[in-house]
């Protein structure tokens, strides 16, 4: 009923294995060419159906599994959801059994309670791919940011990562530290304490804190900046987005004091002169764009690794009828 | 009770554990009349008396939650008067005090008056009914404490929520002594642990879950401890769940403050582990925490800190737990797995004796809220509960007679199980097997 | 049952295949014009590369060469689940106007050459596509046919050929595993 390198789902990277998620990245690397030619189609997930469950609003993810989807040839479909299964009416779990009996094959899923993949993964006997859930994961951010560090930096083995921002919110903070920590890169964090957790230290094998910029800029091989989300500063938890930049803003300047060149990433959508200056975001040591094309391959190896093996529906599929 | 007088009951070759005469020793014990006629020794009964043999058995004054959540009036779908108490009586309670937080709030005379006549017309364990402090729970203006108890209130509290305001609070405290009764706070700085779900700490920080911080609940309790000393009021804290509450209310003690304590079985024996997998039956306010404050609280307990175990037994609907951690309610049941839980976790650890939880269980809880019963004297009410300290048995949900099957332990083993159940000299439960 | 090994095939009886099999590919087609190289991966990508070696020896002529990986493009994806290890596709220029000789080591089923058909499909259209095979050991489950072979082999039940390649298996030879009781 599933691929059996990944299990039935794939909920987060906390648990996966070094072995594990470089066969991740090895199957994407070849498949970034898929996206390259033109005709940008294999047919090897022809016939799948996947439904894009998306009870958060999101453009660019959305969009980029879709992508996946369709190069792959699989027939997609977009369900998009607002709010909670309590104010919405319909349950959660009735939501993932009326898909379920309509024989869908694979759920790519967003939502924004914490746990939620989880939740129906547990109840549904399709693919779950977690798309971001609450404030605990967003795995294929964390391995398009690790397929793009790799690119760029060879192994990960030994390599020192910064995450800056608001970790204590961020699922994909989360994600990238469970990922760096599996492929031996040094991790640490770097943003105003209240948005750090009070456990951060302690989270996986260890995180450095680090409570200024150049602090950080000094450390790192690369800085994997956060968008700071503008409740943030509704919620108190920050003066204003000025001071933010004024402390913790990746400017240029900052970035010409660094021993060395440091790679600059961003999960999007950016707020220019707030986290990151412009041209710093448009300049050399930005990737981006590399992030963006590679979450397509990563997405794609996801889809394939999670797909297949499914000899019931095989064998219906010979029968000439539905399973 | 309106029913007729029952058969006399004569419990023989029991463990007579009655901590409120120094009692411990193997012997038998006579009801006659719903009440205890002798007791110790070798006793011959009349000969219309119902014999038990209690032999490798318990018998011990019948123990009272102080803390349970019994939901009606409102939501008799999750639970009933009825239903709750025959959970209680089940897992060896002989008496219940039920939680006002109810739809519309216990903070009125009819109300209180309505749960305890619909506890004596079910027949099982005692429910004694609590009113709210603040009408409507609002934490406004003052419910009528002396209506209540005229109706048969034993006690006060906005259980659920904390009285935020501390003008009211105090007001409470003074007012409450003229009925002789405890102020029961539920004790949280909503500001801290507002949208909160679990303990905060590095599991919360692992599963990307807003925590509550140990704070939260220690803040308050500071206060009511030192508004208790301003106002020479009996303040009572619900479920405490962190080594620093712990402290402070034994600094509360030695300073000589009228503050009593209780603890819940589950934060005796779980930790914030139990959270993984978003498993919302390990969801319930205050959280889980870590196992340092585990064994505080055991400590607390063990030393005389904390007075009582209670339950705060709470059913939910399992449509209403079949959801996302953040949205689902807090509570889990307990009336049926309490003794189990904290025999397996106390006794049987060495942390305390047979007699100490029996204390704590049943002398206790009727002490401190001034209820009948914690005693087996001779002529004293038979409120009786026998249990087997040494059974072993599995939880199994489905089983049980509360309408909740929320509990942590579904499927655990436990040890110490409640055989008998006596209410007024009436056997309101008995193990068949 | 025990597993005969059979070396069919050695170093130099390789090489003279090879050899042969690049004389024929220029005869069918005239010459080297327009002529592409795509080997599937793996083990044809490397017979490719020794075919064009051959060619430019004889002809002077450097034939651009491509790889296919058809991972992507098998139809037992639902019966054999995903194969995690997916090689490199690529062709060296566009097609149109091109004749394409597909490369593999071992032509059985049928079944990889027809995903490198519709592989190649997806790239563009050439004038014409060509097979060129190391070993046909027949067993076709599809009308699959090869225009330039190697050497033609039966093998009997339960038995099984490897071409072994110098850079992947330290071996240059064609091995035949034959069960026997």
């Amino acid at each position: 009923m599933s691929g059996s390198l990944l299990g039935k789902d794939l909920l987060g990277l906390a648990g996966l294995s070094r072995e594990q998620i470089t066969t991740i990245l090895d199957v994407a690397e070849p498949l970034k060419e898929i996206s390259e030619r033109k005709i940008k189609k294999v047919p090897t997930l022809r016939g799948m159906t996947v439904v894009n469950l998306f009870f958060e609003p999101s453009t660019r993810t959305r969009i980029s599994f879709e992508f996946a989807e369709k190069r792959m040839s699989a027939d997609t479909v977009n369900v998009a959801s607002s709010g909670s299964s309590v104010s919405k009416g319909e349950t959660l779990v009735d939501t993932a059994r009326n898909l379920e009996a309509m024989r869908i094959d694979m759920v790519v899923v967003r939502h924004a309670g914490s746990g939620a993949a989880r939740f129906l993964a547990e109840r549904i006997e399709s693919n779950v791919i977690n798309a971001g859930d609450g404030t605990c994961e967003h795995p294929t951010q964390g391995l398009l940011d690790l397929l793009t560090l790799r690119d760029k930096l060879g192994s990960l083995e030994g390599k020192r990562v910064c995450i800056c921002g608001d970790v204590l919110h961020s699922r994909v903070a989360r994600s990238n530290i469970w990922g760096l920590q599996a492929m031996g890169a040094e991790v640490a964090v770097c943003g105003p304490r209240s948005l750090l957790p009070g456990a951060v230290r302690e989270m996986g094998t260890g995180v450095q804190v680090f409570d200024r910029i150049e602090a950080a800029i000094e450390w790192a091989d690369a800085l994997n900046i956060l968008r700071l989300q503008l409740e943030r500063m509704h919620g108190g938890y920050i003066p204003s987005l000025r001071e933010y930049n004024r402390v913790f803003g990746v400017t240029r300047a900052r970035l010409e004091r660094a021993p060395r060149d440091i790679i600059i990433l961003h999960p999007g959508p950016m707020n220019r002169g707030v986290e990151i200056d412009s041209d710093v975001a448009d300049g050399p040591h930005s990737v981006i764009l590399n992030q963006v094309t590679n979450g397509v391959a990563v997405r794609m190896a996801v889809l394939y690794l999670l797909a297949g093996g499914r000899a019931a529906l095989a064998d219906a599929a010979k029968q000439g009828g539905a399973a | 009770m309106s029913a007729p007088s029952p058969k006399p009951l004569l419990l023989k070759g029991a463990r007579l554990v009655d901590p409120s005469q120094g009692l411990d020793a193997v012997g038998d014990l006579l009801v006659v009349d719903g009440k205890v006629a002798a007791i110790g020794g070798t006793i011959a009964g009349p000969d219309d008396a119902r014999v038990v043999n209690c032999a490798g058995q318990v018998v011990a004054p019948g123990m009272i939650d102080v803390h349970v959540h019994l939901r009606e009036p409102g939501r008799e779908d999750v639970e009933t008067v009825a239903s709750g108490a025959h959970a209680a009586a089940a897992g060896g309670f002989t008496g219940v005090c039920a939680m006002p937080n109810t739809k519309p709030v216990t903070d009125n005379q009819a109300t209180v008056g309505f749960v305890k006549r619909q506890g004596e017309a079910a027949g099982f364990a005692r429910v004694y009914p609590y009113g709210a402090i603040s009408l409507g729970m609002q934490g406004e203006t003052l419910a009528e404490f002396g209506e209540m108890v005229a109706a048969g209130a034993v006690a006060v509290s906005d259980d659920g929520r904390p009285v935020e305001n501390s003008h009211l609070m105090r007001t409470a405290l003074e007012y409450s002594q003229t009925f002789g009764i405890p102020v029961v706070e539920h004790c949280e700085v909503m500001a801290l642990a507002e949208g909160g779900s679990m303990n905060e700490g590095i599991v919360s920080a692992r599963l990307g879950l807003k925590g509550i911080p140990a704070e939260a609940e220690e803040i308050d309790v500071a206060r009511c401890i030192l508004l208790a000393k301003l106002t020479g009021g009996h303040v009572h804290l619900c479920h405490l769940s962190t080594k620093g509450s712990v402290d402070l209310v034994r600094w509360g003690k030695d300073q000589g403050v009228n503050v009593t304590a209780e603890v819940c079985s589950h934060h005796i024996s779980l930790t914030e582990d139990a959270v993984e997998g978003f498993n919302t039956n390990a969801k319930m306010n205050p959280p889980l925490r870590t196992q340092r404050d585990v064994e505080a609280l055991q400590a607390g307990l063990k030393d005389g800190t904390i007075d009582l175990l209670v339950t705060d037994h709470a059913p939910h609907h399992y449509d209403e737990k079949e959801r996302e951690f953040a949205d689902a309610p807090n509570g889990i049941v307990g009336l049926e797995t309490a003794l189990g839980v904290n025999i397996t976790w106390l006794v049987e650890t060495g942390i305390l004796t047979i007699p100490q939880l029996v204390d704590r269980m049943a002398c206790l809880p009727a002490k401190v809220f001034h209820l009948p019963g914690g005693t087996l004297a001779k002529g004293s009410l038979a409120d009786i509960t026998v249990f087997d300290p040494r059974r072993e048995w599995v939880v199994d949900p489905s089983k049980f007679k509360s309408k909740g099957r929320n509990t942590p332990y579904g499927g655990r083993q436990l040890r110490g199980l409640a055989t008998c159940t006596i209410v007024g000299g009436r056997v309101v439960h008995e193990l068949t097997d | 049952m025990s597993q005969t090994t059979n070396v069919v095939l050695n170093a130099r009886a390789v090489a003279r295949t090879i050899s042969r099999m690049a004389d024929e590919i220029l005869e069918l087609n005239d010459g080297s014009d327009n002529l592409i190289i795509v080997g599937v991966q793996r083990r044809g990508v490397q017979i490719a590369e020794r075919l064009a070696e051959v060619i430019r020896e004889r002809e002077g002529a450097e034939i651009p060469r491509g790889a296919l990986d058809i991972t992507l493009y098998r139809d037992d994806l639902q019966t054999v689940g995903p194969r995690p290890v997916v090689g490199q596709t690529h062709l060296p220029s566009a097609l149109e106007g091109k004749v394409v000789v597909i490369v593999d080591d071992v032509l059985y089923t049928g079944r990889t050459i027809r995903a490198a058909l519709d592989e190649l499909a997806d790239f563009g259209r050439p004038a014409r596509i060509m097979l060129a095979v190391l070993v046909d050991r027949g067993g076709r489950e599809l009308p699959i046919h090869a225009d330039v072979v190697g050497k033609r082999l039966d093998v009997p039940r339960g038995g099984r050929v490897d071409v072994l390649v110098p850079s992947l298996d330290q071996r240059d030879e064609v091995v035949l595993l034959g069960a026997s009781t």
